[in-house]
C-alpha cells in the first residue's frame, strides 16, 4: 500500500523525466494520451459521475480545434486568441445544446447526442471556408514569448500541464459542494431536491466544463498536428472516448488518464499489426475496440481503476472540531404556526385523491398523519413537500403559500425530509451522504471548489455533518459506507442528512415501515429528543402503534378527507377511526 | 420549384419513408419489449442487400459464413448457460433453435449460390440468412446485460453496430453494389411524369407489411404477447409469456423487416458494407417521432423523414444529414415533455 500522495508524485516526476529516456515517437504517442485524456476526463465528470451519456464530445474537441484552426490560418490570429475564441465558441455551444437537450430523460439524451454529434461533424465535411473534407493545412504552432511549441517535447510538456491541472481541477471539484451535487445526480430528482440542489443547473454545469476540456483539448490537437481534417470528430471517435473512461473506470478521474494510455497505446499496436494481416485494418481496428466496449461492458463495469486504488492509501478526511459553525436559523417561537394546510384539494383526473383537507403543525410539536391504506396520507405528503402540486386551496410553509416555490424554495426555507424508500448514496460514506444536506447553508461555486478555495467552508460543513451524525448516534460509523448500514440505521442517517439542512419542520415518510421493533423503539427515542431540542415534526405513517406515544396530534385521513383530529388518547377511543382502520366490527 | 419537381421529389421521398417505416416499426418493437434502440437493424438491412447482390452475381455471400460463425457462438453461449444453471435437458432444443435452424438457410444459399435459380428463390433465400441475425446478435451481446440500465443498452447497441459494420466489410469487401430491380420499368403519373416502378413496389410492400403488423398485434396470441411484455414485463412473465421469447420474436420480427428494406432499397441504392448506419439512425428518428411506443406516430414520422430527406437533397444536397439529424433535436424535446411531463421520478442508473 502507498499513499496517494506520493504515488501520485512518482507519476509526475516520470512524466516529467520521460522525454529524456523515451524515443521521440513515444513522446508524441504520450501526447496524444494527454489529449484523450482532457476528452475522457470530461466523460467521466459527465457519464461516469453525473450519468448522462455523450456522443458528441469528438463534435466539441472538433469545434475548437476548427476555431482555432480557420483564425489562426485564414485569418493569421495568434493561437492564444484561438485558445480563447476556441474556448468560447466551444462553451457557447456546450450551453445552447446543453439548455435544450439536458431536460431529455433516459435514452433521449444519448440519442440527441448523436443527432448533434454527426451534425456538427457533417458540418466541417460540407463548409469551404473549412477546406471541406480536406481539412485545414498550416497551422501555426503555439509560440510564447520566445518559447516555441513547435518540437514535440515541448508541445508534451504543454499538453500535460493542461491535463494535470484540468484533473487537478476534476479532483477539487468533486471534492466540493458542488461536486456532491453532481454525485447526488444519480440518486434522482427528489433526492437532490429535498437538500436544495438544482438538479438542471447541475447537469448544464457539469455538461459545460466537459465541454470546455474537449475544448482545451481541440485547441492543443490542431497546434500539434498542424493540420485537421473532419474524420478525427465523428461520433465513432467519441465512442473511443467512451472506450477510453470504461477502460479507465467511469467513475475515477484518474481513470481518464489510465484509460487514455491503454486504448492509445493499443490503438498504436493495433496499427502495427493489422495492416500486416488485413488489407483493412481501420475496419478491423474497430472491430477490436467494439468488441473491448461490449466486453467491458458486460464483464469489468467499474474498469481498471479498482485494480489501482487496492495499491494505494487514501486517508480519510478528519473532521477538525476547530473548524467552526454553519450559520443557524432562528427557530420560531413554541407554538408558532410552521405548516398551515387549508382546504387543500389534489385531484389525478377523475380521482379525488385529497378532499379539502385542513390542519395545522405548530413549532415545537410532533404531529402525526395517520390513516389506512389510500387514505391519500402520501399524496398529502406530496403537496406539502412541493413534489405534487395542489389543485386547490393553499399550503403555507413558515407564513408563506407555498403554491408558487418549488422543492428547492421549500428546503431553503427550512423544510428537510427522509424518504420512505430510502434515498442514499450507497457508495459514498455516512459523512458524505449528510454533507450533502448543508448544500443551501455553504456557497462555495465550481471556481472556488476547483480551485481548493473553499477548504474553511467545507471543514464548517464537514464538522456539521459530523456533529448532526452524532445527534442521532452514527458517529461511530461516519467512514463507512453507507451501503453497509442496515435499513433501521439507513433512515437515522437520513434524518441526519435532513438535519444537516439546519430545518424547522422536519417531514418524515412512513419512518417505521419495514423496521423492527428495537429499530422502532430507537427511532422514537430519537425524533423525542429532537422534539426537545426544538424541532417540529410531521410524521405521515401507517403504522399506529409507532406514532400512538410518540405524538402530541394526530390527524386521521380516510378516503381523502380528514376524518378526525386530535390527542393520541382520545383518537384511540374514537369509533368512526377504529372502524376506518379495522373495516368496521359491527 | 414546378408542380412536376414536386410531385418527383414527393414520390421520392414517400417511397423513402416507405423504407423508414419498415426499418421503425422494427425500431418499436424492439424497443417495447427489450428496452434496447437497436441501431444495428441498419446494419442487417444492409447485410441483406449485399446478400442479395451476392447471390444474383453467382458468389457465395458472406452473411452465410457470419451467421453460421454466429450461431456457432450463440449456441454454445446457450448451452454453456443451460448447462450452469443445471437445465441440461434443454440442449438439445437450443442446438435446434440456435445452430440447426439458423444453418439450414446457410446450406441452402451454399447450394443454389453458383447456380441459375429463379429471383424468387434468390430472395427467399436471403430473407432466410437475415432472419436469424437479430437473434443471433441479442443472444450474443444484448442479452447477457438484459438487467443493465437503458443507458448501458444503449452503448452496447451502438457498440454493436460499430462490431458488425467492420465485421461486414470482412464478409462483403468494401465495394458497393446494386441489385436488378425486382420491378422494371416505369409508371405514368398524370402529368407525363414517369417515375420508376420499383419506388411504387416498395410503397406498396410498406403498406401490405404494416397492415399485416397491424394485424398481426391486433388480432394474434404472439403479437398480445408482445404488446403484454411492452407494457410490463413482470406482469406478462406471471402471465407465463417468458420475456426471453419475447425479445426472440421481437428480434426476429424487426430482422425481417429489415431484410425486406435491403432487398427493397437495393436496385435505387448503391450499398456498401456500412450503408446501414445512416438508414438505420434515420429510420431511429421516425420511431424517435413515435416516441419509440406508437406504431401509426411512427409511421407518419417515417414518412415525414422520407419527404424530408428528398427535399434536402434537392435544395441542398450538401447539407441533408445535417438537416436531418437537426430535426431530431426539437422532435426529443417535445417528446420528452410528452413522455416525462408525470413522472418526477428519475431512475436510479448504474455504470
Amino acid at each position: 500500500m502507498i499513499p496517494a500522495r506520493i504515488l501520485a508524485f512518482i507519476l509526475v516526476l516520470a512524466l516529467l523525466a520521460l522525454p529524456a529516456i523515451v524515443p521521440p515517437f513515444f513522446v508524441t504517442l504520450m501526447s496524444h494520451i494527454g489529449i484523450s485524456t482532457l476528452v475522457v476526463l470530461g466523460l467521466v465528470l459527465l457519464t461516469g459521475i453525473g450519468g448522462m451519456m455523450s456522443f458528441g464530445q469528438a463534435a466539441f474537441v472538433g469545434i475548437a480545434a476548427y476555431t482555432t484552426g480557420w483564425l489562426t490560418t485564414a485569418l493569421g490570429w495568434s493561437p492564444w486568441l484561438g485558445l480563447v475564441f476556441a474556448l468560447a465558441l466551444t462553451a457557447a455551444s456546450a450551453l445552447a445544446i446543453g439548455a435544450i437537450t439536458l431536460r431529455l430523460g433516459g435514452h433521449f439524451l444519448p440519442l440527441s447526442t448523436i443527432a448533434w454529434g454527426l451534425s456538427i461533424y457533417y458540418l466541417f465535411g460540407n463548409l469551404e471556408p473549412l477546406g471541406r473534407h480536406s481539412g485545414l493545412l498550416n497551422i501555426p504552432p503555439i509560440a510564447l514569448g520566445p518559447i516555441s511549441f513547435m518540437s514535440q517535447t515541448a508541445m508534451y510538456y504543454l499538453i500535460w500541464v493542461v491535463a494535470l491541472l484540468a484533473m487537478a481541477f476534476s479532483l477539487n471539484l468533486l471534492d466540493s459542494r458542488e461536486g456532491r451535487a453532481l454525485r447526488l445526480l444519480r440518486g434522482g430528482t427528489h433526492l437532490m431536491g429535498s437538500v436544495g440542489m438544482d438538479i438542471f443547473g447541475t447537469r448544464l454545469r457539469v455538461f459545460l466544463i466537459a465541454g470546455i476540456f474537449a475544448g482545451l483539448a481541440g485547441w492543443l490537437y490542431a497546434h500539434m498536428t498542424r493540420f485537421i481534417s473532419p474524420a478525427p470528430f465523428e461520433v465513432k471517435v467519441s465512442i473511443e472516448y467512451l472506450l477510453m473512461a470504461m477502460t479507465g473506470g467511469a467513475s475515477q478521474v484518474v481513470g481518464a488518464a489510465l484509460g487514455a494510455s491503454v486504448i492509445v497505446l493499443i490503438k498504436n499496436w493495433l496499427q502495427d499489426l493489422l495492416p500486416h494481416l488485413t488489407n483493412n485494418p481501420a475496419q478491423l481496428e474497430q472491430v477490436a475496440f467494439a468488441l473491448m466496449l461490449i466486453l467491458i461492458l458486460r464483464f469489468a463495469r467499474s474498469g481498471l481503476m479498482p485494480l489501482i486504488l487496492k495499491l494505494v492509501r487514501r486517508s480519510p478526511h478528519p473532521v477538525r472540531p476547530e473548524a467552526g459553525e454553519l450559520p443557524k436559523r432562528q427557530l420560531p417561537m413554541h407554538g408558532a404556526p410552521v405548516l398551515e394546510v387549508d382546504t387543500v384539494e389534489r385531484r389525478f383526473g377523475g380521482l379525488t385523491a385529497v378532499n379539502k383537507v385542513s390542519f395545522d403543525v405548530r413549532a415545537g410539536e410532533i404531529v402525526g398523519l395517520i390513516g389506512p391504506n389510500g387514505a391519500g396520507k402520501s399524496t398529502m405528503f406530496n403537496l406539502i413537500t412541493r413534489t405534487l402540486s395542489v389543485s386547490s386551496g393553499t399550503v403555507r410553509f413558515m407564513g408563506q403559500d407555498t403554491s408558487r416555490l418549488s422543492q428547492r424554495d421549500i428546503a431553503a426555507l427550512g423544510c428537510a425530509r427522509t424518504f420512505q424508500h430510502v434515498k442514499l448514496r450507497q457508495g459514498m460514506t455516512l459523512i458524505d451522504n449528510v454533507v450533502a444536506g448543508t448544500y443551501l447553508r455553504t456557497d462555495a461555486g465550481y471556481i472556488r471548489s476547483g480551485l481548493r478555495l473553499d477548504r474553511a467552508e467545507e471543514e464548517r460543513a464537514r464538522l456539521e455533518a459530523y456533529r448532526r451524525l452524532e445527534q442521532v448516534g452514527l458517529s461511530e460509523r461516519a467512514y463507512d459506507l453507507a451501503g453497509d448500514l442496515p435499513l433501521g440505521q439507513q433512515r437515522v442517517l437520513e434524518i441526519a442528512r435532513a438535519l444537516a439542512l439546519d430545518p424547522v419542520l422536519l417531514i418524515l415518510d412512513e419512518p417505521a415501515a419495514g423496521l423492527r421493533k428495537k429499530e422502532k423503539d430507537a427511532l422514537a427515542e430519537l425524533l423525542n429528543k429532537l422534539r426537545g431540542e426544538g424541532l417540529t415534526i410531521l410524521i405521515v405513517e401507517h403504522d399506529m402503534d409507532f406514532v400512538m406515544n410518540l405524538v402530541d396530534r394526530l390527524v386521521v385521513m380516510v378516503f381523502g378527507q380528514k376524518l378526525r383530529e386530535g390527542d393520541p388518547a382520545t383518537i384511540r377511543r374514537d369509533p368512526a377511526v377504529q372502524e376506518a382502520y379495522l373495516g368496521g366490527l359491527a | 420549384m414546378t408542380w412536376d419537381i414536386m410531385l418527383i421529389l414527393l414520390v421520392d421521398g414517400l417511397s423513402t419513408g416507405a423504407i423508414y417505416l419498415l426499418a421503425g416499426l422494427g425500431f418499436v418493437l424492439v424497443f417495447s419489449v427489450t428496452r434496447v434502440i437497436f441501431i444495428p437493424s441498419g446494419d442487417i438491412a444492409a447485410f441483406a442487400a449485399l446478400t442479395l447482390a451476392a447471390f444474383q452475381s453467382r458468389m457465395i455471400p458472406g452473411s452465410i459464413w457470419l451467421v453460421a460463425g454466429m450461431a456457432v457462438l450463440a449456441c454454445l453461449a446457450e448451452c454453456t448457460t443451460l448447462l450452469r444453471n443445471g437445465a441440461a435437458r434443454q440442449v438439445p432444443r437450443a442446438i435446434f433453435f440456435y445452430a440447426v435452424l439458423p444453418l439450414i438457410p446457410c446450406g441452402v444459399g451454399l447450394a443454389i449460390a453458383s447456380h441459375d435459380v429463379p429471383e424468387a428463390l434468390r430472395i427467399a433465400t436471403t430473407i432466410g440468412l437475415i432472419l436469424p441475425m437479430g437473434v443471433l446478435i441479442d443472444r450474443l451481446t444484448l442479452r447477457p446485460l438484459a438487467d443493465a440500465s437503458t443507458l448501458i443498452l444503449f452503448i452496447v447497441a451502438i457498440a454493436v453496430h460499430f462490431l458488425i459494420a467492420g465485421i461486414g466489410l470482412i464478409a462483403f469487401g468494401p465495394e458497393g453494389v446494386r441489385t436488378t430491380p425486382i420491378l422494371d420499368g416505369m409508371v405514368p403519373l398524370p402529368g407525363d411524369i414517369l417515375i420508376p416502378a420499383q419506388q411504387v413496389l416498395m410503397m406498396v410492400v410498406a403498406l401490405l407489411l404494416s397492415l399485416v403488423f397491424y394485424l398481426f398485434f391486433g388480432r394474434s396470441i404472439t403479437g398480445k404477447a408482445l404488446r403484454a411484455t411492452a407494457s410490463n414485463r413482470v406482469g406478462a412473465r406471471l402471465m407465463g409469456i417468458r420475456p426471453e421469447r419475447a425479445a426472440a420474436a421481437a428480434y426476429l420480427i424487426a430482422s425481417a423487416l429489415a431484410a425486406v428494406v435491403g432487398i427493397l432499397i437495393a436496385p435505387i441504392t448503391t450499398m456498401y458494407y456500412d450503408s446501414g448506419f445512416m438508414i438505420g439512425l434515420k429510420a431511429s428518428v421516425g420511431a424517435i417521432i413515435g416516441g419509440m411506443a406508437s406504431y401509426p406516430i411512427t409511421a407518419i414520422g417515417s414518412v415525414f423523414i422520407g419527404i424530408l430527406e428528398s427535399w434536402a437533397s434537392f435544395v441542398a444536397s450538401d447539407y441533408k444529414e445535417i438537416i436531418i439529424f437537426s430535426v431530431v433535436i426539437p422532435v426529443l424535446i417535445w417528446r420528452s415533455f410528452a413522455v416525462h411531463r408525470d413522472s418526477d421520478e428519475e431512475i436510479e442508473e448504474l455504470a
